[in-house]
């Protein structure tokens, strides 16, 4: 028991430390794809320190909502590196919640922090936060659709089990996988707040979505709420390598593959990191009205996946 | 007489109700006796009951006879684990809302106190009475008193002819439902031979008349319920009606129909088609996803509401067309499992719709305002309604850790298992079907931030705002017993399916208590370990281990100070209340979106107009293209009829002669 409790804190604490380094290396890649030198992969961790140094600056008329949903947000995420299989499968925390349920999860987090967008009563407040409803309830649908047709091969939607069903299956791989790995990535850009459908390097007034909903917040708050959103980048890019990428994938309390499992995870993640921002890099940002077709796109490659499952795999 | 225990005691709180309300007449203009005494013990009345559907819940149907009613046709009264869930849901719902009533009401709105609350608690007996009854004749008794006693609550504030022409409208469609479901019971009497339910589940009727039982059953309580194309009268009537009365035609009235369904189909009917469960699936989804693109592009906080019960209500039965499917194929488990996910969700919706329709009550007292547009900023004002209204919102939005989030996961769950379904077409199509279900629960989430955001958050949109008071004592105790209720069924799923277990067992021969907490009481299994679950407890001691930790270490790591500035706002200074997204700014996007499905009205100013202004209207298409058609084919058919009227004494013996010599000639 206190192994699988120190495997699951070991694995816990690792994402939550590591994700602004996950930040750090895909704004690296982009400097690099753009001939430009970069901050450097740790410039993450400067900024978070100088915020939480930084005294808060609130609104008069800021309500305790607004000060409880950096802290909200923040533990949804932390929540949410508990469930994912990083590191191992088979995690003590891990029957908490299934893929559902961890969608619910980012939606708990996402209600909260639309509410506080407008708690200060600002135009680019609501703006934000109406924008950020609308990519999630298109997004939504299509992330579950995505997770359908894993769920269906495996007949399970634990992702403990998906995960292992997947990285001991016989097929090398799934077509309908193909199908959803596609469209889950096109899901993640616009759940994460990135180009096309959003640009994190922007404060340009009439096109940004979330850095409108942060727009009032500073120092240890806006801190928080940049590092979750670091973790959720990361989250979201473990659930794709777990998912799409399974193999070298430890079980809890497996200390002897727990080295190798890092090295296969560590060396995942940075070509998804890369990968993202070779697309980051290449694609432009869209108006938020081509957003629909963007995600209905996703969605419908999402069904063929699940299809192809049907017609093929059965 | 233990066992007899449950249906005395529903059947005491009827009485009880119906004294309270005799009691009120008597003493009509004392105001504060009818609402600040006879409420109160009203509420009382709905924790008993309450209690004693819990109580009859795990325990054998009890039947019994009163010597009431027509000469041969006695009522007969049944307490099974059916009647007992919506016994204690309808308790549940009415112990709360009568407490807000006790302090809600004034001489202002209600003109006859003793009156409103003869109506009030004519219709909370009423609806115990529909859950009760177990024969035809006492079943439609009841549903007309519910009928009648709503229409004339809807209209309590019937000098306002807006409210008279809703109050029709309701009254007009309920009958046209209640036509449906008299149809329905006939054409099991004919099998049957007699009106109890208790020889109507013996008779086994053929495939052809039992499918127009259901139909004639699906439509009939879906006039109630406001499946679409029926759902019209929902957004007219909530508000209109004053809010605690709302509170209950949302969360409890609507509810009974779908009990007249479940009972008809299941207990009733002694065996289901397939494609019922099809037809129930397709009018649940776009009784869902219709409601909710509405409700999103609403102006008034009630209306918003009443189309987010249409909404709700779709997501019911849309679960309950599965469990038919998954009953018809015998697969009974799963059908237990979607009929449980429909259970929970009538009762969730109780809980979280009657809550909010209280929270728009105490907005409307403290402002006198019904439209978003003029309100904003409430949460400094009144930190009770906007906590609570709080955890309301985030229980309808279906997030974890509250109740919304419970049923729905187990409706997604009963989804992702029908690959099992020995029909091939039915495993391509349910997957994507429950895609739109998603849609509707994410834009469910859409519709309940703008709600919450626009009433509570932001800045007042009116300067009269800033007078507003926040709830009595009352209504707060309302609001904690209704909030409560949200948690609980949220934490503790385990216990409370347990509890639904009975229901199942009795309609479709199976449990889920098997697998449900196979990995103990805090994680929910439908299936096993292996394919799903969900730890509500957990997940919240997660969050708010969490918050506190980082709330705590921040604090001791770095510092906790704030300074107070005015807003930043990209550095634009002369920000303005008027500034904000209005409710119609922020339902602007689904309106483009879903631009097909609204037929809007707009006008946009020329560059040249010397006043400009923008205005716009939403609207139905269901009116344009079946109402007013049927109205208007009614009106020609009556001018037709008209024609045969001249006020003529001897014309009209004319027309009996005639009339008499057809009828002879026939049955000669």
């Amino acid at each position: 028991m206190t192994q699988f409790l120190a495997s699951q804190l070991f694995q816990s604490l690792l994402a939550v430390l590591l994700a602004p380094l996950m930040l750090g290396w895909v704004n690296q890649c982009r400097a690099w794809l753009q001939n430009r030198t970069g901050p450097g992969m740790l410039q993450p961790y400067r900024v978070l320190r100088k915020l939480f140094v930084k005294d808060a600056v609130m609104a008069h008329n800021a309500s305790a909502l607004f000060r409880l949903t950096p802290y909200v947000v923040f533990g949804c995420m932390v929540l949410a590196a508990s469930i994912v299989p990083v590191l191992a499968t088979d995690l003590p925390f891990s029957p908490a919640a299934d893929v559902i349920a961890l969608v619910g999860l980012f939606a708990l987090a996402r209600v909260f922090m639309a509410l506080a967008a407008m708690d200060i009563g600002t135009a680019f407040g609501s703006m934000g936060a109406r924008r950020e409803m609308l990519i999630a309830c298109l997004a939504e649908p299509a992330l579950l659709m995505v997770f359908f047709t894993p769920s269906l091969i495996s007949g399970s939607t634990a992702l403990t089990n998906i995960v292992e069903t997947l990285a001991q299956s016989s097929l090398a791989i799934y077509p309908s996988m193909a199908f959803a790995a596609i469209a889950f990535v096109m899901v993640t850009l616009a759940e994460n707040a990135r180009v096309p459908i959003d640009n994190p390097a922007t404060h340009l007034e009439l096109t940004m979505i979330h850095e409108a909903m942060i727009l009032e917040y500073s120092a240890r708050h806006l801190a928080l709420i940049e590092w979750a959103n670091a973790i959720k980048l990361t989250v979201y890019s473990a659930i794709g390598v777990a998912l799409f990428l399974p193999w070298g994938i430890a079980r809890a309390g497996e200390w002897p593959m727990m080295p190798l499992a890092i090295l296969a995870f560590a060396a995942k993640m940075a070509a998804a990191g890369a990968g993202l921002a070779l697309l980051e890099t290449v694609s432009a940002k869209m108006r938020i009205f081509r957003a629909p077709e963007f995600l209905g796109m996703a969605f419908m490659l999402a069904v063929l996946g699940m299809l192809t499952h049907f017609l093929l795999e059965r | 007489m233990s066992f007899y225990a449950p249906l005395f005691a529903a059947i005491g709180v009827m009485l009880f109700w119906f004294a309270l309300g005799l009691a009120g007449l008597a003493r009509g203009g004392d105001e504060r006796f009818v609402f600040r005494f006879l409420f109160p013990l009203g509420s009382i009345g709905g924790a008993v009951l309450a209690a004693a559907g819990l109580a009859g819940l795990s325990q054998a149907p009890a039947a019994l006879v009163l010597p009431l009613g027509l000469p041969d046709l006695p009522f007969h009264l049944r307490l099974d684990p059916l009647s007992s869930f919506f016994l204690a849901l309808l308790g549940l719902a009415a112990a709360g809302i009568s407490m807000f009533s006790a302090a809600y009401f004034r001489k202002t709105e209600v003109i006859r106190p003793g009156l409103f609350g003869l109506q009030y608690h004519l219709f909370l007996a009423s609806m115990l009475a529909v859950c009760l009854a177990d024969d035809a004749y006492f079943f439609m008794v009841a549903w007309e008193t519910m009928a009648l006693s709503s229409y004339f609550l809807v209209t309590t504030d019937h000098k306002v002819p807006e409210i008279r022409r809703a109050g029709f409208l309701y009254l007009l469609i309920a009958h046209l439902g209640a036509i449906s479901i008299l149809l329905c019971f006939g054409v099991m009497q004919n099998t049957a031979g007699e009106y109890t339910f208790e020889l109507m589940r013996g008779a086994r009727l053929s495939d052809f008349w039992a499918t127009a039982v259901f139909l004639l059953a699906l439509a009939g309580f879906g006039a109630k319920a406001g499946f679409v194309p029926l759902h019209i009268w929902l957004p007219e009537a909530h508000p209109a009606a004053p809010s605690p009365v709302s509170a209950l035609m949302s969360g409890v009235m609507l509810k009974t129909a779908i009990y007249g369904l479940l009972r008809v189909t299941f207990d009733l009917l002694d065996q289901q088609i397939w494609w019922w469960g099809v037809v129930a699936l397709a009018v649940g989804l776009i009784t869902a996803l219709l409601g909710v693109m509405f409700a999103a592009v609403q102006t008034d906080m009630k209306r918003l509401l009443a189309y987010s019960s249409i909404e709700n209500i779709g997501v019911v039965l849309t679960a309950i067309g599965l469990a038919i499917i998954f009953h018809a194929y015998a697969m009974n488990v799963l059908a237990a499992l979607a009929l449980i996910a429909a259970l929970y969700h009538c009762i969730n919706h109780a809980a979280f719709k009657s809550l909010l329709f209280l929270v728009t009550g105490s907005v409307m007292h403290a402002t006198s305002e019904r439209n978003l547009g003029h309100l904003g900023g409430l949460i400094h004002r009144m930190p009770w309604v906007a906590w609570f209204g709080l955890i309301g919102t985030l229980a309808i939005a279906g997030l974890p850790p509250l109740n919304g989030f419970v049923s729905e996961w187990l409706l997604l769950q009963a989804f992702l298992l029908t690959p099992g379904l020995p029909n091939s077409y039915l495993n391509m199509l349910v997957p994507v079907a429950t895609a739109a279900l998603v849609l509707a629960s994410a834009l469910a989430a859409y519709v309940m931030v703008k709600f919450y955001g626009v009433i509570f958050l932001g800045q007042p949109r009116e300067e009269k705002l800033k007078q507003a008071h926040d709830a009595s004592n009352w209504e707060r105790a309302a609001f904690v017993w209704l909030a409560a209720s949200c948690v609980l069924l949220g934490l503790a799923p385990v216990a409370v399916i347990g509890q639904l277990d009975n229901v199942s067992a009795l309609l479709v021969d199976a449990t889920l208590s098997g697998n449900i907490g196979r990995s103990g009481w805090l994680f929910i299994t439908p299936a096993s370990p292996e394919r799903a679950s969900y730890s509500a407890p957990l997940f919240l001691m997660g969050i708010v281990g969490t918050v506190a930790a980082s709330f705590l270490l921040v604090r001791w790591i770095y510092h906790g100070r704030v300074r107070r500035a005015a807003a930043w706002d990209c550095g634009y200074p002369q920000q303005t209340a008027r500034m904000q997204d209005t409710a119609e700014g922020f339902g602007q996007p689904i309106k483009q979106i879903f631009e097909p499905f609204f037929r809007i009205e707009r006008h946009v100013p020329k560059p040249t107009d010397e006043r400009p202004y923008y205005w716009s209207k939403t609207e139905d298409y269901l009116w344009y293209w079946l109402y007013l058609p049927v109205a208007k084919a009614a009106e020609w058919g009556s001018r037709l009829v008209g024609v045969l009227h001249h006020g003529r004494i001897h014309l009209y013996l004319i027309y009996s002669f005639v009339t008499l010599l057809a009828l002879l000639f026939l049955i000669r």
